[in-house]
């Protein structure tokens, strides 16, 4: 009687603790999603609400369908931020690339000594803030006899006022976007060069292969994987751009507004003239882009995977 | 080859010795032909400036109080959450999963307006909590533990503990997060950079000078003295010099921590 009994206790004991023990999972992984639901999916989902209504944050929301979608794609200042956004993004990332792969096969060098320490150097400035590095370059390129329009003079050339034009703007910008994350790719290649075995560079060396045939026949396509990834990287923080030109050109986006990117409009539209409905507008085309690019980027990398698979 | 290399540490380093003497020089040394490239004799003058124009040390302490409070959350829930996904078995864990990665493609922007009303309506513009809360919801951070624990924690461990009748939460907080700790530190960097770094959704929520974060606080300074350049200088100075000496300290950790993100 007595064993039966502890028995069922057991019994018991087992099954209350299977129990908990099924339903822990749940309670552990529930923070995400109770937050997310709150501060992440009812925002995006009612996001696409608000950029169907016209509201000024205080009076009543008016439903106007599609209005904020017409005026926006006539809008030319919006266009403007489009093609600006696009321009310091393109301006940035391929000189980006070939900098950061140039730093990385230096410092996978075996000639090269002292590496904990250019590395270190060349990360310093991702980790310093947006804000910082946007006031310091913004004074830099600013003012007329500033140091970066002394560096040009000793190259013979005239100085710019940067900011009084689109273009130099934006060069501006992406000159500041290049000294942030240069170290940062930098190190990403460089891990990507250490993953390639040693035994192919032997056997391109036996071979008698020049080095520059090397470099493009051997690790550049090794390097593809993590080439995309940059890519991916600096697109989709390239499309969100907005720290650096708003602080370099104190919110204007300078003389032309050639710094006026598509984050910059929206904050602009939204939080400085309360256009609430016309901000969540440009964020949904925003979003459209990014998806679009992501979509690109994810069938580029399948395909360049698949062509991998192939020759292997 | 050390030339390219010398040009390279030039160019990363002398714009954060530029701000260092410049803290302490008069505005007009900005503009100077030659450049002046020692330090001046006008580091209080412009120390003093700084204290009276913006609320410095309260703008740190707001930072620093934002920064540790997320990345203690995000650290304690990502790695509850990563080691579940990783070492329980339940109903759905699949889809949960993908959930949270399909989470991860969309950008943070799109939320933005919607976001600024909720907290609205919560009385939370102008609070700190609207720049806490919101980022508990990590995907990032889940995923990392997760594929962190995929290796760190053998699934023996965890077996012996439940046939010892550990409860759930003992065998996470006495098992699991002990293995865990490395990768955690990473995502621990990886949050307070981040957190630190914050400008935009900072400049949006708040709207008082005794909560701004020292981001928000150093781009209001932008933006009424835009050309007292010694006094700005010298503020973004003394508020990079914590994060400047934090990663010298830990260089080898930061840099392991921010790049390794990118391999999975």
């Amino acid at each position: 009687m007595s064993i039966l009994q502890v028995e069922q206790d057991v019994a018991e004991a087992r099954k209350s603790l299977r129990a908990r023990l099924s339903f822990a999972p749940y309670f552990f992984i529930s923070p995400f999603y109770v937050v997310f639901l709150a501060f992440g999916l009812f925002p995006m989902v009612y996001s696409f609400y608000l950029s169907m209504v016209k509201w000024d944050g205080l009076g009543p929301m008016n439903f106007v369908g599609f209005t904020n979608f017409q005026l926006l794609f006539t809008d030319p200042q919006f266009w403007q931020s489009v093609s600006n956004t696009f321009i310091i993004w393109f301006e940035s990332t391929i000189p980006l690339i070939i900098i950061a792969i140039t730093i990385a096969v230096l410092l996978n060098s075996t000639l090269v000594r002292f590496k904990a320490f250019w590395r270190a150097a060349f990360f310093l400035p991702n980790v310093t803030s947006l804000v910082t590095v946007g006031i310091v370059f913004g004074i830099l390129f600013g003012t007329q006899f500033g140091l970066i329009n002394y560096v040009l003079s000793l190259a013979g050339m005239h100085a710019i006022q940067w900011f009084n034009y689109p273009s130099t703007t934006q060069l501006a910008v992406a000159f500041v976007i290049i000294w942030r994350w240069a170290g940062y790719d930098s190190l990403i290649f460089l891990a990507g060069l250490q993953s390639i075995p040693e035994s192919l560079y032997e056997a391109a060396r036996v071979d008698g292969a020049s080095r520059f045939r090397t470099f493009l026949y051997i690790t550049l396509p090794l390097l593809q994987p993590v080439l995309l990834f940059t890519v991916v990287l600096s697109t989709i923080g390239g499309m969100q751009i907005f720290t650096e030109p708003q602080i370099m050109t104190n919110g204007s986006g300078g003389i032309g507004q050639g710094g006026l990117t598509i984050v910059m409009y929206l904050y602009n539209q939204a939080f400085q003239n309360h256009s609430f409905g016309y901000g969540a507008a440009i964020a949904v085309v925003l979003f459209v882009i990014i998806v679009v690019f992501s979509a690109l980027n994810y069938l580029i990398t399948t395909r360049f995977q698949s062509q991998g698979a192939d020759i292997e | 080859m050390y030339g390219s290399l010398v040009i390279g540490f030039v160019i990363s380093v002398f714009p954060f010795y530029w701000l260092g003497i410049m803290s302490s020089q008069k505005s007009s040394a900005a503009y100077q032909f030659p450049p002046v490239l020692h330090p001046g004799k006008q580091f209080g003058i412009n120390y003093i400036h700084v204290l009276q124009n913006m609320p410095f040390f309260g703008s740190m302490a707001n930072s620093f109080y934002v920064a540790s409070i997320t990345t203690i959350l995000v650290m304690f829930f990502s790695s509850l959450a990563g080691y579940a996904f990783s070492k329980l078995e339940f109903r759905g864990r699949r889809y949960l999963f993908g959930f949270i990665l399909l989470t991860m493609m969309v950008p943070s922007q799109l939320s933005l307006v919607p976001l600024f009303i909720i907290m609205t309506k919560i009385g939370w513009v102008g609070s700190l909590n609207a720049l806490i809360v919101p980022s508990i919801a990590n995907a990032f951070g889940i995923v990392w533990m997760r594929q962190y624990a995929e290796k760190a924690i053998p699934t023996e461990l965890i077996s012996s503990g439940k046939i010892d009748g550990c409860t759930p939460f003992r065998l996470y907080w006495n098992i699991a997060l002990p293995l865990l700790l490395p990768g955690l530190a990473a995502l621990g960097i990886f949050t307070f950079m981040g957190s630190w770094n914050d400008y935009l959704w900072p400049l949006i929520i708040l709207n008082n000078k005794s909560q701004y974060t020292i981001q928000v606080a150093l781009g209001m300074l932008v933006g009424v003295h835009a050309t007292d350049y010694g006094m700005l200088l010298n503020g973004t100075f003394l508020a990079t010099i914590p994060l400047i000496v934090i990663f010298l300290v830990f260089n080898k950790l930061f840099i392991s921590s921010l790049t390794s993100g990118a391999f999975k």
